[in-house]
């Protein structure tokens, strides 16, 4: 007997009994004996609930920790206390995907009000439940640009998307047997004359950009949609979505489909992950759309109630056919950014946005009066930079982390700063101090 | 539903001018976005005050049946316990606070941790290296399949495009194996649910030089060990495929057999169903790929950081909380949960296929037919008895399908309460069909319309708003 496990020696032998074996061995008679496992694991005895603690305190010892100015896809933003309290309600947690609505009825609301208030921040027609992070969700996109496209398999890349977010398309791509072309850095940003240029050689399914870009820099799209759609195109805007809440919106800007990474609305940094992924898209693409999505429907007694719909895109209807391979959401995930959106609100979410804006723009501000930090472009940037430093970076990459600060991170020859709302003007200062040593 | 003010959405609380939040003081009021860069409108998201928020939210918690609420066989999905210490450990800032792009030697700790995970995997299956950058179950069997593909690619042998699955197999197999740009062939399964041996040798030679691989769960999707596993291996990789393990079956072979010994190459393993990392109401899992050794450099790249980081902590939890003493109990206590249930109602629900099952088995609804009453109705009735429902109408190799995951967790006493409901409701059948037919009636809601969803979609609250009009 152990803590999960509730069974007696008495309980043993009774269902033993039940289903005809002497022992619990007996139970595995199919397997052949020459692939049965005899041997002990090699992994150590069982730890008691303390122990577990204490193994985890001594690895967690070994992190340093950081005040942290780095971006490049992961923000650190403020979570509200009540989100970890929320999303510990088991009966959200230990829920599986809400196939039986008539006792799911939890995780359906909310899915339908996490697609409410997506469609809200990127200002497109509908969303789906969501995804696993940002990079996947734009690969998923790339294909249903091209899924969409009538035997066109070619998708241009803005050269500004986060190199790691790349990385991922160019995996889908490769056995997709979709082609992927880099559009030129322009000045940090992507240009209308490339894009145009590169869509009238014909065979393009897709236009992915970034907003903002991996540079920080907020890009202007004006004439990309009309580009696109002239020729049959899909323009795929890949944004923060925390930044969204102020910038010019996917839908604003003329986007078939929007996605992103949602992990700016609140979401610990955990090394990486869960994150979740967004996408949304015009009303007309809905049922291209990969992924689960909650509609509204009524029940027997009349009342609203919410369900998985357009279920017949999905792999366990169409197999091999569906419009893509996934078969659940990041729903806890989803649940924690739409908590977050609930209790920020209208004014909050900007506010927040604004405060990061204001921030990075004064740390960009001082950093360059110390005269060693030159911003690479001369473009509007949002709450992340891009600079260059005229000394040795590694140097001052290890002042930094000497000082607790991760300071940014390097990218190709500079350096890219991210701040939110989190950091404190002494932070901010302390930081300026350290650098300008 | 059951609470009216709470089945409101979020936005029919919200009152303008309420607040939810507070920042601090603003130090930098003197940088203002500039206007060109705005959105013309804001977001239409709700306003409400703190407490609103959490009462909303508790009472939609309400509305949902977890794994900490009641006995939740739901074949396929192993839902086990989720230990309460998995989610402090995971939660730890020392952990949750780390940057995926933070310079290496300030995570030491970090990485430190995904070394013994994958440690501990490997000891657990046999094979030889992990990557954890998939998020899923889905996501592993892509990037395990990706895998196979390089592999391939690697050696020149570009027509190998095809990969066996048997018909038994999840709809997710074929769907990965098409974003992966490969085609599926499928092997059929004999009298007895295994894959049908002369069928396979039949697919081996008519077209074994563009094998890729053969894609299988052991057990199988019908609880039960596929006992030529050895043969099977021999075959495929006579014919120059490799073997892919989907590791959705995995839990009743932990202290049983591990799929490295059963002769596979690649695998995923779903951390959210063997290794007691919450489901979270569909998400976020993880779906670690494990290979045997010479396969490693073949890993692609799925995802840009180290994987669902925190997940991937949970699973660290678990295993060494069970240890090696008593991590080899899972598998044959889930077995003799699930083997207990199918001897105990038998009598009453058609067992399309007889003998001893692995973690779970597979009805074919109940054995008296005439009461017209379908799996369906079962699935549920058994709600308004506070059970969650098996998983219905997959496989798809029976009508009515009713598959059965008790998990290693389960008491005796859970066993047999849940028996006896279900040789209730076949009694219900009988005696009075209609109570069956139109359940549930406990719950918050009853039957939903989804031809009505899925034929005039309302996704959205601002679409809910239109439609009102």
């Amino acid at each position: 007997m152990y803590k999960y496990f509730p069974h007696t020696e008495a309980d043993l032998k009774a269902m033993l009994e039940k289903v005809g074996c002497k022992s619990l061995d007996d139970l595995y008679a199919q397997i052949p004996e020459d692939i049965r496992f005899r041997g002990d694991y090699d992994i150590p005895l069982s730890a008691s609930e303390q122990e577990v603690r204490q193994a985890f305190q001594l690895l967690g010892s070994k992190n340093h920790q950081l005040v942290c100015f780095a971006g490049m896809g992961a923000y650190d933003h403020y979570t509200p206390s009540v989100i970890p309290h929320l999303l510990s309600r088991s009966e959200f947690l230990t829920s599986y995907t809400p196939y039986q609505a008539e006792i799911s009825q939890g995780t359906l609301h909310y899915i339908f009000e996490y697609q409410s208030m997506m469609a809200e921040l990127t200002g497109m027609d509908v969303s789906n439940a969501s995804m696993y992070d940002g990079a996947t969700a734009t690969a998923e996109a790339m294909m249903m640009a091209v899924a969409a496209g009538k035997k066109v398999n070619k998708v241009l890349v803005s050269g500004c998307l986060n190199p790691n977010t790349f990385d991922v398309l160019k995996t889908y791509a490769l056995h997709q047997g979709i082609e992927l072309e880099v559009l030129p850095i322009r000045e940090g940003s992507t240009s209308l004359d490339d894009v145009k240029a590169r869509l009238a050689e014909g065979g393009v399914a897709g236009v992915i950009v970034q907003q903002p870009n991996v540079y920080g820099i907020v890009e202007d799209f004006t004439g990309f949609a009309d580009a696109c759609h002239e020729q049959k195109a899909l323009l795929v805007v890949d944004s923060v979505a925390a930044d969204l809440a102020v910038l010019k919106t996917p839908g604003e800007w003329g986007a078939d489909i929007a996605v992103g990474d949602g992990q700016s609305l609140g979401i610990p940094l955990s090394f990486g992950g869960p994150y979740v992924g967004y996408m949304c898209c015009t009303e007309k693409l809905i049922r291209k759309m990969p992924g689960r999505i909650v509609g509204k429907t009524v029940d027997n007694r009349g009342q609203r109630a919410f369900v998985l719909t357009l279920q017949a895109r999905e792999q366990h209807i169409r197999r091999q056919k569906a419009t893509s391979n996934i078969c659940s959401n990041q729903s806890l995930m989803a649940l924690f950014v739409t908590i977050y959106m609930a209790l920020m609100g209208r004014e909050g979410v900007k506010e927040a946005a604004e405060r990061s804006y204001a921030a990075a723009h004064y740390l960009c501000d001082e950093l360059q009066k110390t005269g060693r930090f030159q911003l690479v472009y001369q473009k509007p940037f949002f709450n992340e930079f891009y600079v260059k430093y005229d000394g040795d970076v590694d140097t001052l990459y290890q002042r930094f982390v000497q000082a607790g600060i991760l300071g940014g991170i390097r990218l190709d020859e500079g350096i890219l700063f991210a701040v939110t709302e989190k950091r404190t003007k002494e932070e901010i200062d302390n930081l300026i101090k350290v650098a300008a040593l | 539903m059951n609470n009216r003010l709470y089945g409101n959405l979020i936005f029919e609380l919200s009152h303008e001018g309420r607040r939810g939040y507070s920042l601090p003081r603003n130090k930098f009021s003197q940088y203002e976005v500039p206007a060109e860069l705005r959105r013309k409108e804001d977001a239409q998201l709700p306003e409400c005050d703190e407490l609103t928020v959490v009462r909303h939210y508790t009472n939609l918690s309400q509305n949902n049946f977890g794994v900490d609420s009641g006995f939740y066989p739901l074949g396929s999905c192993t839902m086990k316990y989720n230990p309460k210490i998995n989610e402090e450990m995971a939660a730890l800032p020392e952990f949750q606070n780390l940057h995926p792009l933070q310079p290496a030697t300030t995570t030491e700790g970090a990485q430190a941790a995904i070394v013994m995970l994958e440690k501990m995997l490997c000891a657990l299956t046999g094979l030889a290296h992990f990557t954890f950058k998939p998020y899923a179950g889905a996501h592993g069997e892509l990037t395990g399949l990706m895998v196979i593909d390089n592999y391939h690619r690697s050696r020149q042998d570009m027509q190998r495009k095809k990969v066996i699955v048997p018909d038994s197999a999840h709809g997710t197999n074929p769907a990965s194996a098409a974003v992966c740009g490969l085609e599926i062939l499928e092997v059929k399964s004999g009298a007895d649910g295994l894959v049908d041996l002369e069928d396979l040798r039949r697919l081996c030679s008519e077209c074994g030089d563009c094998i890729a691989a053969m894609m299988m769960t052991n057990p199988n999707t019908l609880g039960l060990f596929e006992r030529q596993i050895p043969e099977i291996a021999k075959l495929i990789h006579g014919c120059g495929g490799l073997m892919y393990y989907d590791g959705a079956n995995l839990n009743p072979m932990l202290g049983a057999c591990r799929p490295g010994d059963m002769g596979f190459d690649v695998m995923h393993i779903n951390l959210h169903k063997t290794f007691s990392t919450p489901h979270g109401g569909g998400g976020p899992g993880s779906g670690p790929v494990g290979v045997r050794e010479g396969l490693q450099q073949f890993f692609p790249k799925v995802s840009p950081y180290h994987g669902n980081f925190a997940v991937m902590l949970r699973a660290l939890a678990y295993i060494l909380t069970l240890g090696r003493d008593h991590v080899k109990e899972v598998g044959p206590l889930a077995t003799l949960n699930a083997n207990y249930i199918k001897e105990s109602l038998k009598d009453v629900y058609e067992l399309p296929i007889d003998g001893l099952c692995c973690h779970e088995f597979v009805f074919d609804g109940l054995k008296e037919k005439s009461t017209g009453v379908t799996t369906m109705d079962v699935a549920k009735r058994l709600l308004d008895y506070g059970y969650h429902a098996p998983t219905i109408y997959f496989p798809l190799l029976f009508h009515e399908s009713l598959m059965v995951e008790p998990t290693e967790n389960e008491s005796l006493e859970t066993l047999d309460g849940f028996i006896s409901v279900m040789r209730r409701i076949a009694e219900e059948a009988k005696a009075d069909p209609d109570v069956v037919k139109s359940a549930p009636h406990q719950t918050p809601i009853g039957r939903v319309d989804d031809v009505l969803a899925a034929k005039h979609p309302i996704v959205t609250y601002k679409q809910l708003l239109n439609d009102k009009d």
